[in-house]
């Protein structure tokens, strides 16, 4: 079993927000199953039929009213109590926080440092030190929403909305938009980034560039996600495109009848002219890359795919589902990404969005 | 019979050859032009379930479209459409109108021992205007449909969406004025035409059920139909309310918003309560445990539901104090839900109780509204909110409340006055077993969705491929609703078979008390052969059983009374 129930917690407030949580559960479960335990006994003993005592049946009973009136009202400010002393201690930010600028538009995070570094969709962090964000919309009402830390506010246009924590776990964190706010709007998410602190300067001063080296596979990752190649090659076979778990060394049959190996040539024919040899089944739906990818990034792609090798891991939450979030990673794109995006609208467009959706975001700049 | 001081037998004539209000006349035009209460709630009733069933066809569509991360079948503007209409036609087309203007409509003259409503033309205009804001509503829909949901905040609703947001919010607009007219009909009704000896406290709470919702009606619709019409001017005259860029404030609108939406919750699940309160006592042969408080929290509850919008907006940058108070106001509102639901299980104490079909959706409604209502705690809660607000949790919460609680008391109402209305009895062991599906099917859909808020699912998401975590839940929510939907249509095969096929009910199949059961079923064109005149305490069973064991009945004697 494998089936998480709870987001990680990974800021300051998640344990006093699960604690005020638990206890509601707690609550809600005592009187759920009171009130199920007496309504099915009193349904099999008063059912017609039954010879008991019914003589003297009570209409009005004032004490009890009281008591079962003032017992939930107690509990009730109980909780009340707690909860607002969680959300006091979110809205008050503390004076040394490290300050951070979010712009929400449709439909992308621009995160501003302050010393200059931007990115889109990607939320660097420092661990163990309170991160203040200020945010603002440039459209319509977005929200910051980010659930492993238990945070959430409005992003508003024309008016600067904060929100504030301190992470405690270094990882990696989905970061949603939870305002509805048009088209894409389920694709305006991204990933927070929890770094130590040292590593999170490092990677400031490197201009939000990557410091340490990455592998050919992690490079590759990342130029799946930049790509949008997780658009439509998904954990499993869909009707636009085939997964790519386990592919690497599998027959592959074509639309003209014949058999392939899905061998490096292969793989690296079916990006730059994906449709020499069609899979079969599928139509014409994936972009030509010939000319568009320098050959170091097919190598590094190459080598992704060929590490998603394997059985096929269920998406429907097998053993690896969170790898599979990781790996699979949605249209985000990474510091530097961002930066050329800025200039380069091209690139953008493979950033932001699906590939077979038109770009709508470039018609707001 | 005790209630009027002539028996019961004695209104009706002992052959019972007289005509019904639905052998009257059979013209369609006495259809249309009918002033009769019953008459307009038959319509009511064809009309609200027609637009349930286009509800529950885009409702099927979202669960199919969310088996899988990225979607199956629909692009992201279709999907963005589809909960919208979802939304939007479920909420003001079918839960606002749906218990009061059918059995409000068709049960409230008869059970206070009046001939019809106070303002019979009124009604039937309620009822075109009903249709006039459905048509306006549905042909927004078909002529490309809207995607801002069901709430229209703005500036998305009034300068971004390129749809067909202006027809819509006026098919909306024209929809309040319809249960304007329908609340403010009861409200006279109550105060001015209730039989001699009905007096407040002879009541039956369906009746101070209907009467605290219609409060709520005429006070709360009018600031939506404000509000929107607000929207439609920013939309069309560029009327600078609420968007930024035209000087307005987007947050305005939420304030205006939700102080209707959230009395409108209220709308929606008072008329429940009521219907709840009619089958405990009426399937219990016992008088609803504490009345009084039964029916002073309704009115509690539609007072205070005034008082709590701002629980919607904790994080929508509101003051900070804001919040605080109108959470605090939130956990007081709590307690008159659970005087509720802790005097009705109190009312089976030393009942006598008969587990039929509208029992079994009571006891129903019971479970998920505590659920519904507790889970609500955890939204008014301050701390909680910011993690769950506009998630998930959020959606199986108001879903446990809106189909938990006032779908059941919809179902139950309709299976209980059944025969009531048509005269014919429909087969109870079917009703059984299926209000038994609905009640299973509905927790398999909504119960996996409490655990996807918590985990962070946002609501309103097309594509969730960035969190595959959370697609095991969304397959068990989906395969719930095929459950629910199949247990949502029978009713449609079973009741409409007993009318051609069911046993004739007679006054009063289900030996319950009320004056309702006391005239024929279907009852007279005039309700009543002359007025009652009430003497007996509201559901007393007692005096009802002295008089059946004094003229002899084929119902049973008192059970219990010696050991």
């Amino acid at each position: 079993m494998n089936y998480p129930v709870s987001p990680p917690p990974a800021s300051n407030f998640a344990s006093e927000v699960d604690l005020v949580f638990y206890g509601l559960v707690i609550l809600t479960v005592v009187f759920t199953a009171l009130v199920g335990v007496f309504v099915l006994a009193f349904a099999i003993r008063y059912r017609q039929g039954t010879k008991v005592d019914r003589s003297r049946p009570v209409h009005e009973h004032l004490p009890l009213e009281i008591t079962w009136s003032v017992i939930p009202l107690i509990l009730g400010l109980v909780m009340f109590f707690l909860g607002a002393k969680a959300f006091v201690h979110m809205r008050r930010p503390p004076a040394n926080a490290t300050e951070i600028f979010v712009i929400g538009k449709q439909w992308m995070w621009h995160i501003e440092h302050s010393n200059g570094v931007r990115e889109n969709n990607m939320l660097h962090v420092p661990i163990g030190v309170p991160v203040k964000l200020t945010m603002i919309s440039q459209d319509v009402l977005h929200a910051m929403y980010i659930p492993a830390f238990r945070v959430q506010y409005h992003v508003v246009p024309g008016r600067y909305t904060m929100l504030w924590f301190t992470a405690t776990k270094t990882g990696e964190y989905h970061m949603f938009c939870n305002m509805y706010c048009g088209v894409q709007h389920s694709e305006m998410v991204g990933t927070v980034v929890a770094m130590e602190p040292q590593d999170y300067a490092a990677w400031l001063a490197n201009g939000g560039n990557e410091v340490k080296p990455m592998t050919m596979e992690q490079r590759g990752a990342k130029s799946f996600a930049v790509r949008g190649c997780a658009n439509c090659h998904t954990g499993s076979d869909t009707e636009r495109a085939p997964t790519l778990y386990g592919i690497s060394g599998k027959t592959r049959h074509m639309q003209d009848g014949s058999n392939v190996v899905a061998d490096e040539s292969y793989i690296r024919e079916s990006i730059v002219n994906p449709y020499n040899r069609l899979s079969a089944g599928y139509t014409q739906t994936m972009p030509v890359y010939a000319n568009q990818m320098s050959e170091d990034e097919i190598l590094d792609l190459i080598a992704y795919i060929k590490g998603l090798g394997g059985p096929k891991p269920a998406v429907a939450g097998g053993p690896q589902t969170g790898q599979v979030a990781g790996k699979m990673a949605p249209p985000v794109v990474n510091a530097d990404g961002a930066i050329g995006a800025r200039e380069n609208p091209p690139h953008k467009s493979l950033a932001v969005g699906a590939l077979n959706r038109p770009n709508l975001e470039g018609n707001k700049e | 019979m005790s209630a009027p001081a002539i028996g019961a037998g004695e209104l009706l004539p002992p052959q019972e050859e007289k005509k019904n209000y639905l052998n009257v006349e059979h013209t369609v035009r006495s259809w249309l032009l009918t002033g009769d209460h019953k008459r307009i709630a038959i319509l009511y009733l064809f009309s609200v379930s027609l637009f349930f069933m286009i509800g529950g066809i885009f409702a099927s569509l979202i669960r199919l479209e969310l088996i899988s991360p990225s979607g199956v079948l629909l692009e992201s503007e279709t999907y963005n459409k589809i909960f919208s209409a979802h939304g939007i036609v479920m909420i003001f087309l079918f839960l606002v109108p749906s218990i009061p203007a059918v059995f409000g409509n068709f049960f409230l003259p008869i059970m206070i021992g009046a001939r019809d409503l106070a303002f019979p033309r009124m009604n039937l205009m309620s009822w075109y205007v009903y249709w006039l804001g459905g048509l306006l509503i549905s042909s927004g829909l078909i002529l490309g449909g809207v995607d801002t949901g069901w709430t229209f905040y703005t500036p998305y609703s009034s300068l971004y969406s390129n749809t067909q947001v202006s027809l819509v919010i006026i098919g909306i607009f024209f929809a309040g004025f319809s249960s304007i007219m329908t609340g403010l009909n009861f409200i006279v009704t109550i105060h001015k035409m209730r039989a001699p000896g009905m007096t407040w406290f002879r009541l039956p709470l369906f009746v101070w059920s209907m009467y605290a919702t219609s409060v709520v009606m005429l006070l709360g619709t009018p600031v939506i139909a404000i509000t929107l019409l607000l929207v439609f001017a920013e939309r069309t005259l560029h009327l600078g309310v609420f968007s930024p860029e035209l000087g307005g404030d987007p947050v305005l609108f939420q304030h205006m918003f939700w102080f209707y939406s959230h009395p409108a919750v209220y709308i929606m699940i008072l008329p429940s309560f009521g219907v709840i309160s009619e089958l405990m006592a009426n399937f219990c042969r016992k008088r609803v445990f504490g009345y009084h408080f039964v029916a002073f929290s309704s009115l509690a509850i539609a007072g205070l539901g005034f008082l709590v919008w701002g629980h919607h907006m904790f994080v929508s940058s509101q003051s900070m104090y804001q919040g605080v108070v109108f959470s605090l106001v939130s956990f007081l509102v709590a307690v008159p839900s659970a005087v509720k639901v802790f005097n009705w299980t109190a009312t089976m104490y030393k009942g006598t109780i008969r587990l039929q079909t509208p029992m079994i959706y009571a006891l129903g409604f019971i479970g998920l509204f505590t659920v519904g209502g507790l889970t609500g705690l955890f939204l008014a809660c301050l701390g909680t909110d910011v993690h769950l607000t506009a998630t998930y949790f959020v959606v199986a919460h108001f879903h446990y409340v809106m189909v938990g609680g006032s779908m059941m008391g919809f179902l139950g109402a309709l299976h209980y006055w059944w025969p009531k209305m048509t005269g014919r009895m429909f087969n109870d062991t079917f009703g059984k077993f299926n209000a038994m599906l609905v009640f299973i099917g509905f927790n398999l859909t909504f119960f996996p969705q409490f655990i996807l808020g918590f985990m962070g699912m946002p609501r309103r998401y097309h594509y969730y491929y960035i969190a595959p975590e959370f697609m095991p839940y969304h397959i068990m929510s989906s395969a719930g609703a095929s459950a629910l939907a199949v247990g949502l249509i029978a009713p449609a095969f079973y009741l409409i078979s007993s009318l051609r096929h069911g046993h004739k009910a007679g006054a009063n199949p289900w030996g319950a008390h009320g004056l309702e059961w006391e005239t024929s079923s279907p009852p007279i064109p005039t309700n009543f052969e002359e007025t009652p005149i009430v003497t007996d305490e509201v559901y007393d069973f007692s005096a009802m059983d002295e008089y059946e064991h004094r003229h002899g009945s084929d119902e049973m004697a008192p059970a219990g009374g010696h050991n």
